[in-house]
């Protein structure tokens, strides 16, 4: 190494950002020296991707100093970043879909030559520009994202969760560039849940946890063990254990599962998810994002039907068509945007009577009498501050959320699937929904709970599955589900640290399926013709906007 | 967004608490009505003889229209528009002057009949907006050709004949002379149909759909038959305007007057959010009754009618641009 490596490129310290009461960077530091590629690395939650979203101005922080080369610089927008040398490639595809590709180029002022020759080095030969960005298949859409950034040679180039929808093939081209980039006076930011990736192309890896940074790591053998370590920091739980008093609950060996599923399979991110949930406990699902437990969920729900495999309830099999039969057979869905759930603009009675009306109602008029009773009953159940009830996005996030989950409590519930309740909620509503959790279970409710904050799982659980490509491949009781073992599965590693190599082999297979599962969202049936990269996703995935 | 968690006891709303929160739900009805309560004044000053037959008057000028806006603030509470209200109020008005010609005796049936050729077509529009997954402007768009060109298959020109009780039903006063008739059909009709539907399931899963199409979904709403039958309200509406111009002026027209346009603008006037989910029908009803009153005053100080027009729009944008501002800034308090 050179004496330059000791400078440093870009340098941010003491950036915060807080949403509300939600703080989602306490204080992030990052350093990246000229020509090393430099791992972000943290749970999910972290901060990484505001930090990367605050360096590349999409959004501003509260405090903190960021300087390029040393001097100094407020990003106010992402044309100021790029300007600026700080060019992103996020996770979704960034090109308009209905122009060319020339077109798109053109908005973004990319010189062709310089993307023409990055095409080529990522595998991407023969690319039409005059192609549709639609009619693009998503693979190839990333790349072309990543061509576009190192075409305009930025001074550091920041790549978030890239890889994710890349097939196998052009993972290891994007890799092999990127690896490329070291050395020079050019640096990386990469991004991504797979270590194998991480361990392969990063020098150095940046660790943040609950929006601090806590640690900075060389990357060389064995490393992997101190990043997670330093991913999971002193994991004393700082809230009281609510799952005390069920750690000891025993399932009686007889009892018939209020859910079962066998090889639940949904497009290509579910592959094949079986797991049994018995009433009266609470069952974590714990997986990285995208593993397939969000079409999981909608197959629960009802919002979605299972392409293949089978849904039993209470022993006898079932096909939801729409999520109120789902509702009838009791499963009911809390969801962690509230956005998604919640009718913004109408009152706290409204939204909690809405599928309790659903359920009860014929086209009759709906008992008033008994409906305030029930809507009163569940307010006071989960002490939702009614200040604001006229309109319910005038509320805070977590009585936004206690409004999501009274909605089913009103009624009565016998199963509940609740998918990730606590995302941006302050900690003493947390503590709320943890015990009413609890409380569920206790009076014979099945909870099946996805979190993404691992510690969450010993706080409520009794027992936590393991998501992996869209298969289960753990199951752990509450007691070894601390974080570091979940951790370990979600990211399919053996409990053991280092990886022999043949599981690594093993979990390149797992991600690569993993991969091209990414690229095949629902999207425009026009799209699927062959296209000369031999990847088989379709095209742009639209969003599954109902309205 | 200041309240965080849970205040145990002190959520219980008292008497006081529940009166402010309903002024501040109805704000701008309540604001509407201040402004027509003025306007009334002001007409008064400017023409002191104005006063029954001016109210009688301006009620059966209304009805139609106001019908129409209700009609129209249902589809769009529910997330769609409905451009065709005027093609459907001129459909079921030669339908209904037609018939009552042909057989004045069966005037009941008629009347019943042509209400339920109005739901029909309310649900057929809605079914293709359902069914064929085209947007609610361009389904409607379409359709109001077509409910028009049937109009005209059934008259070619101005013609019918309407039933005399039908006729007595929108003119002259009742009980006092200061009750116009027309006013008070509104109010029945209003009373015997949209508050009781506001009270049942289907009319919380048209507020429903209309704020948040997915979260409705996912609470086990059918949102296909919901908006389906948002839009066969709106066709009941249509058909009750319909009539009232067959009963105003005694004979039906085929030739759809602006009623389509009138009725959007009176909805947004009226408090009816065009994204949907929020609003109700009387803000639309005094909205319409605004309207009106402008032109007539215009007309009274001797204005250009053209330019009466021209103060209806930037009435319309006046309003609406005061209204989101006070919105935007109560959003940032």
């Amino acid at each position: 190494m050179t004496l330059t490596t000791t400078d440093v490129l870009l340098e941010a310290t003491g950036v915060s950002k807080t949403y509300g009461a939600v703080v989602a960077l306490k204080s992030a530091s990052l350093a990246v020296r000229p020509g090393e590629v430099h791992a972000l690395m943290g749970a999910n939650g972290a901060g990484k991707s505001t930090l990367v979203k605050i360096l590349t101005g999409a959004i501003h922080p509260d405090t903190g100093r960021i300087a390029v080369r040393g001097r100094e610089r407020e990003v106010h927008s992402p044309a100021e970043a790029r300007r600026g040398g700080l060019v992103s490639v996020y996770q979704e595809p960034a090109l308009i879909p209905d122009l060319d590709i020339r077109d798109n180029l053109r908005l973004t002022q990319t010189p062709l030559e310089p993307f023409r020759h990055w095409t080529n080095e990522l595998g991407l030969e023969g690319l039409d520009l005059s192609s549709m960005a639609r009619r693009v298949p998503l693979a190839s859409l990333r790349i072309i994202d990543l061509a576009r950034a190192l075409a305009i040679e930025p001074d550091v180039l920041m790549l978030d969760e890239m890889t994710a929808a890349l097939p196998a093939n052009l993972t290891e081209r994007v890799l092999e560039v990127i690896g490329r980039q070291r050395g020079g006076d050019r640096s990386v930011i990469f991004i991504s849940h797979r270590m194998i990736e991480i361990a392969a192309v990063c020098d150095r890896a940046t660790v943040l946890r609950e929006g601090e940074t806590v640690g900075v790591v060389d990357v060389t053998a064995g490393s992997e063990e101190q990043i997670v370590e330093l991913m999971l920091g002193q994991s004393v739980a700082s809230m009281t254990a609510v799952s005390d008093r069920a750690a000891s609950r025993q399932v009686a060996a007889d009892a018939t599962p209020r859910i079962t599923a066998r090889g639940l399979a949904h497009g290509t991110k579910l592959q094949d998810a079986s797991f049994e949930l018995y009433p009266g406990e609470v069952l974590g699902v714990v997986a990285l994002e995208g593993q397939g437990q969000d079409e999981l969920f909608d197959i629960l729900a009802g919002s979605e039907r299972p392409a293949g495999g089978e849904l039993l309830i209470d022993g006898s099999p079932v096909a939801f068509h729409h999520p109120a039969d789902a509702i009838r057979a009791g499963l009911v869905y809390v969801a962690a945007d509230r956005a998604e759930a919640l009718l913004m603009q109408r009152s706290v009675r409204e939204n909690i009577a809405l599928p309790f009306s659903a359920r009860i109602g014929r086209w009759g008029p709906i008992n008033l009498g008994k409906e305030r009773t029930v809507v009163d009953g569940a307010i006071e159940t989960l002490q939702i501050d009614t200040r604001a009830k006229g309109e319910v996005r005038r509320l805070s996030g977590g009585n936004q959320q206690k409004v999501t989950i009274a909605r089913w409590v009103a009624g009565g519930v016998r199963t509940m699937l609740c998918f990730d309740p606590t995302r941006g909620i302050d900690i003493r509503t947390k503590q709320q929904v943890y015990v009413l959790l609890r409380d569920l279970a206790e009076a014979g409710a099945a909870v099946l709970l996805y979190t993404s904050e691992l510690k969450e799982v010993q706080l409520v659980c009794d027992r936590a599955i393991v998501i992996f490509g869209g298969r289960v491949v753990a199951e752990l009781d509450v007691a070894d589900a601390d974080e570091p073992a979940l951790l370990r599965a979600a990211y399919n590693l053996r409990s053991d640290a280092m990886m022999p190599e043949h599981v690594a082999a093993e979990t390149v297979a797992l991600t690569a399926e993993v991969g091209v599962a990414g690229s095949a969202e629902p999207s425009f049936p026009e799209t699927t013709e062959p296209s000369a990269s031999e990847t088989p996703g379709p095209g742009i995935p639209e969003p599954e906007d109902a309205r | 967004m200041t309240a965080t968690t849970g205040s145990l006891g002190g959520s219980r709303s008292r008497p006081t608490d529940a009166v402010m929160d309903w002024l501040r739900h109805n704000a701008w009805t309540l604001g509407l009505v201040a402004f027509l309560v003025l306007l009334l004044a002001f007409t008064k000053a400017i023409q002191p003889s104005y006063g029954p037959p001016g109210i009688q008057g301006l009620a059966s000028a209304v009805l139609p229209l106001a019908l129409a806006a209700v009609g129209q603030a249902i589809v769009v509470i529910s997330g769609g528009i409905d451009l065709s209200i005027g093609s459907i109020m001129a459909l079921t008005s030669v339908v209904s002057a037609a018939l009552m010609k042909t057989y004045p005796d069966l005037a009941i049936a008629i009347v019943i009949g042509v209400l339920v050729l109005g739901i029909v077509i309310g649900a057929v529009n809605g079914g293709l907006v359902v069914v064929t997954r085209v947007p609610d402007i361009v389904v409607t768009l379409a359709m109001s050709f077509v409910w028009a060109g049937c109009a005209l298959l059934v008259l070619k020109t101005p013609g019918g004949a309407a039933a005399v009780w039908l006729k007595d039903l929108v003119k002259g006063p009742i009980l006092v002379e200061w009750l116009p008739r027309a006013a008070v059909v509104m109010v029945v009709l209003v009373a015997v149909i949209w508050i009781p539907l506001r009270r049942t399931r289907l009319g919380l899963s048209i507020y429903a759909i209309g704020s948040n199409q997915l979260a409705a979904f996912r609470s086990g709403v059918a949102v296909g038959r919901t908006k389906i039958s948002a839009y066969a309200v709106m066709g009941l509406f249509a058909a009750l305007g319909g009539l009232s111009l067959t009963a105003s002026t005694g004979i039906g027209s085929p030739v759809p007057g602006g009623y389509t346009l009138q009725s959007v603008a009176a909805i947004v006037l009226g408090g009816v959010s065009l994204a949907g989910g929020r609003g109700g029908v009387f803000g639309p009803i005094v909205a319409v009754i605004i309207l009106q009153l402008i032109r007539s005053d215009m007309t009274f100080l001797n204005v250009n009618t053209n330019l009466a027009t021209v103060a209806n729009g930037v009435i319309l944008i006046g309003v609406v641009m005061f209204g989101s501002l006070i919105q935007m800034r109560r959003a940032r308090a």
